[in-house]
């Protein structure tokens, strides 16, 4: 069977038109950029990248160097690297701010005015990227100015137009640059296209050596991991399998016995092996635990529970097997194959699990009540399990798409698809590849630090954020 | 399990002689190594002109190929070789198996040989790539055959063949034309592949029919073990048995001959196809139906096999153990034996050369090209009058029925033609599989002290088949 084409996004084509672009400027219409997305060989950036340091307080990073360490981050990540905005010139791929010393309310207003002629030269689908601490309770108004780098994070998202991105890192106590490292490049680089407006929590690893190390061979990142993929017969699981092959895991893809066929073809077209089986079968824990045990070897696992189903009605109108099979394989499957790896002691030493939650399960969706019970169940899952893994330098997360363009959103009426495209501040639906670039982040031995969250790949969409 | 009555020379030490003595080049069979069945995958069988009316035989292999290569996680992988066939083939065949490979994901670098002995191809395929691996020659082999019905090769009368090619070879028009002139109206007709044997013109249905008259088959026999079929085949479909088997296509998800409700009684009431030219008071005359009959059926299959080493090296799980083979052949046209009826004579020198009985088989595979040929086969095998006189042995005996196609066979999944070998073979194997890791789990069991046997059984055409013998790895 011809594998389905991907659904159209048709409006944005046309805004892209020159006729197209001049009438949507003229009747103030969204114009939705043609996002900058990974190639090899490409640069982090499209320009140079300004790093400021804004605060009345000590920065987290205790280096002397010019810039400080977010400055050294940026460049091993391959950026070029400014420190004062010049008079003119290029225009920039971003502007990061180290705003840990940030400690007076007087800091945000600084940081703002800071930010401001940064914003006015950004480039098309550049990023601004604040680096905060996590609000403790130790200075009430040290935490309150912390809260307030969100504020502005979200507003200049929302702000900021043709595919550029704001994004906040938030480190908690402890945690340094060899934390910060992987996700400093990855909200910096295009894999984070559909990356918006999200605020990611950066902690202590006990075994930031991981990521030290990983940093150094970051071409293929996942070189000596195997990954699971569930749901990989189509879609976003299919891109999934594409994006870790990519970076360097061998992939297992696993679809229900109905999708083998094209099943088949995802696991061929990324050189890994397919394993037919339905994940909520009684026996699936034991034969997924079985099959990795012995192709595992000494290689460390990547679970990405990505299979999942939707059954919508209005709640007065959900019966029970729609409420039971939705369960059974967006949030039981996960919860029990997690299980049976756990006893089968495949997630050892620097094993990942990523979730696939959703916009929906985060701020509920009409009609979706079973559907939006097991996504957030599926970040209450992760957040329980990051504890667990964290003492081998595991950790669990999971990604939660917004609007994307996939064959389950094609099925949605077309002004509701429209409004689901043009309400993020992206103003269009993510493509698969986005979730799939999230996930095989998270998945990176350099995400050591990030563990127990949902990472949002939605484009800043007005629900859920 | 209960055992079936074992005939008195199996358990007698029956001194081996004859046809059935082993042969002294097979001393060093220690020597060699062992081959094993690793994994498998076919495409759901499909009756002609349905779900892969527009596919080619071409198309269905590359299919297979496809999914035993993502099954095996193979992609790229330069194999050994691979050797596989059809029975209905296209002129532009010519390398069938090769193009096929460069259409899957399997490494470019991986020979191919294309092969044919009619509906044994598959398992003659399997035969062919083990020994390879037995002697050392390869590591590493996939066999198996594909046959699409629906896209049965048209080929036009010898006349107007005779007359194109002179057209062709022809050096200037008018020479052309005068070719052509020599074309009568009558030249022009189109030869569609007969089911047919040449030397005796008769269908292969009609030779069955034959068959089952000479063993009195009766109609009802036939009638349940076509339902059994179709009931085994449903429930190991519902099972999930297929799971690590079959990879869909086309859309196709299950074999689409398979009638989980049939029944005996709607089986009765099908009107008799073949045989309806024998004396109506013979018994198993006009017994046969398209109910007990395997329909024309598109599909392909594959298995790939292996050395241990080769197997262990990539993690790969085995199956089971392939023991060894025979391949045999009757005179169908001169002589009085029936056209497929070659593995009753191929069975017991494949028994008596590796010292096993018909009654060790826990999986008895006997393909079901019509349900008579099967139990004409079981038939020959009890009769000792037959035996005595025809194999020179005392009968093999009876089987256990429920040994005898645990989950299905032909009549229920149906049978494109090359492909039918490599479905067996992996049924066969799985069984095994299945078997040993059951028995493995309950210890309390009476186990006996020995692993899982299985026997496979293929007729073909040409009065040619091909026996096989496997065991639980």
């Amino acid at each position: 069977m011809a594998p389905a084409t991907r659904p159209r996004d048709l409006y944005a084509e046309l805004v892209r038109t020159g006729p197209g672009a001049a009438l949507a400027r003229k009747a103030g219409l969204p114009r939705p950029a043609l996002l900058r997305r990974f190639e090899a060989g490409a640069p982090l950036l499209v320009g140079p990248a300004l790093v400021l340091t804004v605060g009345s307080g000590a920065s987290a990073f205790r280096t002397r160097e010019a810039g400080g360490a977010l400055a050294s981050l940026l460049t091993r990540a391959g950026a070029d690297v400014q420190l004062e905005l010049a008079e003119q010139g290029q225009r920039l791929g971003a502007v990061v701010v180290d705003a840990t010393g940030a400690t007076d309310v007087g800091d945000l207003a600084a940081l703002g005015l800071a930010l401001g002629p940064a914003v006015r030269r950004l480039a098309p689908s550049s990023r601004v990227i604040l680096v905060g601490r996590t609000p403790g309770d130790d200075d009430v108004e040290a935490a309150a100015v912390q809260q307030g780098l969100e504020g502005i994070t979200r507003t200049v998202g929302k702000e900021l137009r043709a595919g550029a991105t704001a994004n906040l890192l938030r480190l908690s106590s402890g945690a340094g640059a060899a934390e910060l490292a992987g996700p400093l490049a990855f909200v910096a680089s295009p894999r984070s296209a559909f990356v918006d407006g999200q605020v990611i929590e950066v902690a202590r690893s006990a075994h930031d050596d991981d990521a030290r190390d990983a940093l150094s061979r970051s071409e293929r990142p996942l070189e000596g991991a195997v990954a699971v993929v569930t749901g990989a017969a189509r879609g976003i699981g299919r891109a999934t399998a594409q994006v870790l092959a990519r970076q360097g895991a061998h992939v297992v893809v696993v679809d229900v016995p109905a999708a083998s066929g094209d099943l088949a073809r995802t696991a061929n077209g990324v050189r890994g092996e397919a394993l037919a089986l339905d994940v909520t079968a009684g026996d699936a824990p034991a034969r997924l635990a079985e099959h990795l045990g012995r192709r595992l070897g000494e290689r460390r696992l990547v679970v990405v529970h990505n299979a999942g189903i939707t059954r919508d009605r209005l709640l007065v109108n959900l019966d029970a097997a729609r409420w039971e099979s939705v369960l059974a394989v967006n949030l039981a499957a996960p919860l029990r194959l997690t299980e049976a790896l756990v006893e089968a002691d495949l997630l050892g030493g620097g094993a990942r699990v990523v979730g696939v939650s959703s916009t929906s399960g985060l701020a509920g969706n009409r009609g979706q009540a079973n559907y939006a019970a097991s996504k957030a169940g599926v970040a209450g899952m992760v957040r329980a399990l990051a504890p667990r893994l964290a003492e081998l330098g595991g950790t669990a997360n999971a990604v939660a798409p917004g609007f994307i363009e996939t064959e389950m959103t094609a099925k949605i009426p077309p002004v509701l698809r429209q409004l689901g495209r043009r309400t993020a501040s992206l103003q269009q639906g993510g493509l698969p590849v986005d979730v799939a670039e999230t996930v095989a982040w998270l998945a990176e031995p350099a995400s050591v630090g990030v563990t127990g969250q949902v990472v949002r790949v939605c484009g800043q969409a007005l629900v859920g954020a | 399990m209960a055992t079936s009555t074992a005939p008195p020379h199996a358990s007698s030490g029956q001194p081996r002689g004859g046809p059935g003595a082993p042969r002294e080049a097979l001393r060093d069979v220690e020597a060699l190594r062992d081959v094993v069945v690793v994994a498998a995958d076919r495409t759901p069988f499909s009756r002609a002109g349905r779900a892969y009316a527009r596919a080619s035989s071409q198309d269905l292999l590359a299919a297979a190929l496809d999914g035993l290569t993502a099954r095996t996680g193979l992609a790229g992988e330069r194999l050994g070789t691979v050797v596989a066939g059809s029975v209905l083939r296209h002129s532009t065949d010519l390398n069938l198996t090769r193009e096929a490979l460069l259409s899957s994901a399997l490494a470019p670098t991986t020979p191919t040989t294309d092969l044919a002995m009619a509906c044994a191809t598959g398992l003659e395929a399997a035969v062919i790539v083990a020994n390879a691996i037995r002697v050392g020659q390869i590591d590493s082999g996939i066999a198996g055959g594909a046959d699409s019905a629906s896209d049965a090769p048209l080929v036009v009368g010898d006349d107007l063949r005779r007359t194109l090619l002179a057209a062709r070879a022809a050096r200037s028009a008018t020479q052309r034309l005068k070719a052509l002139a020599g074309l009568r109206p009558s030249a022009v007709r189109i030869e569609a592949p007969r089911n047919a044997e040449p030397r005796t013109g008769l269908s292969m249905g009609e030779h069955a029919a034959l068959t089952a008259a000479a063993w009195g088959i009766s109609r009802e026999a036939q009638d349940e073990l076509a339902a059994h079929s179709h009931h085994a085949l449903a429930a190991a479909w519902d099972g999930g048995f297929f799971d690590d088997l079959v990879t869909t296509y086309l859309g196709l998800r299950r074999d689409d001959v398979l009638r989980p409700s049939t029944t005996v009684e709607a089986l009765a009431a099908l009107k008799p196809v073949f045989g309806r030219d024998l004396p109506a008071d013979q018994p198993g005359a006009a017994s046969m139906t398209a109910g007990n009959s395997t329909p024309l059926t598109d599909g392909a299959a594959v298995v790939l096999l292996a050395s241990r080493a080769w197997a262990q090296e990539r993690s790969l799980p085995v199956l089971a153990r392939m023991v060894d083979a025979e391949a045999a052949a009757v005179d169908f046209v001169t002589g009085t034996d029936g056209l497929l009826t070659a593995p009753v004579y191929a069975m017991p020198r494949l028994l008596d050369r590796i010292g096993w009985t018909l009654q060790d088989a826990d999986v008895l595979e006997i393909h079901e090209a019509f349900a008579s040929t099967v139990l004409a086969t079981l038939a020959a095998w009890e009769s000792e009058e037959f035996c005595r006189e025809r194999l020179g042995r005392p009968a093999l005996g009876a089987v256990d029925r429920a040994r005898l196609n645990p989950v299905g066979s032909s009549l229920a999944t149906g049978h494109p033609f090359a492909a039918t070998g490599g479905r067996v073979l992996a049924t066969a194997a799985k069984q095994l599989h299945r078997l040993a890791t059951s028995r493995g789990a309950d210890d309390d069991d009476a186990t006996p002290d020995r692993k899982p046997r299985a026997l496979i059984s293929v007729c073909a055409a040409g009065g040619q088949g091909v026996v096989m013998a496997l065991e639980a790895a």
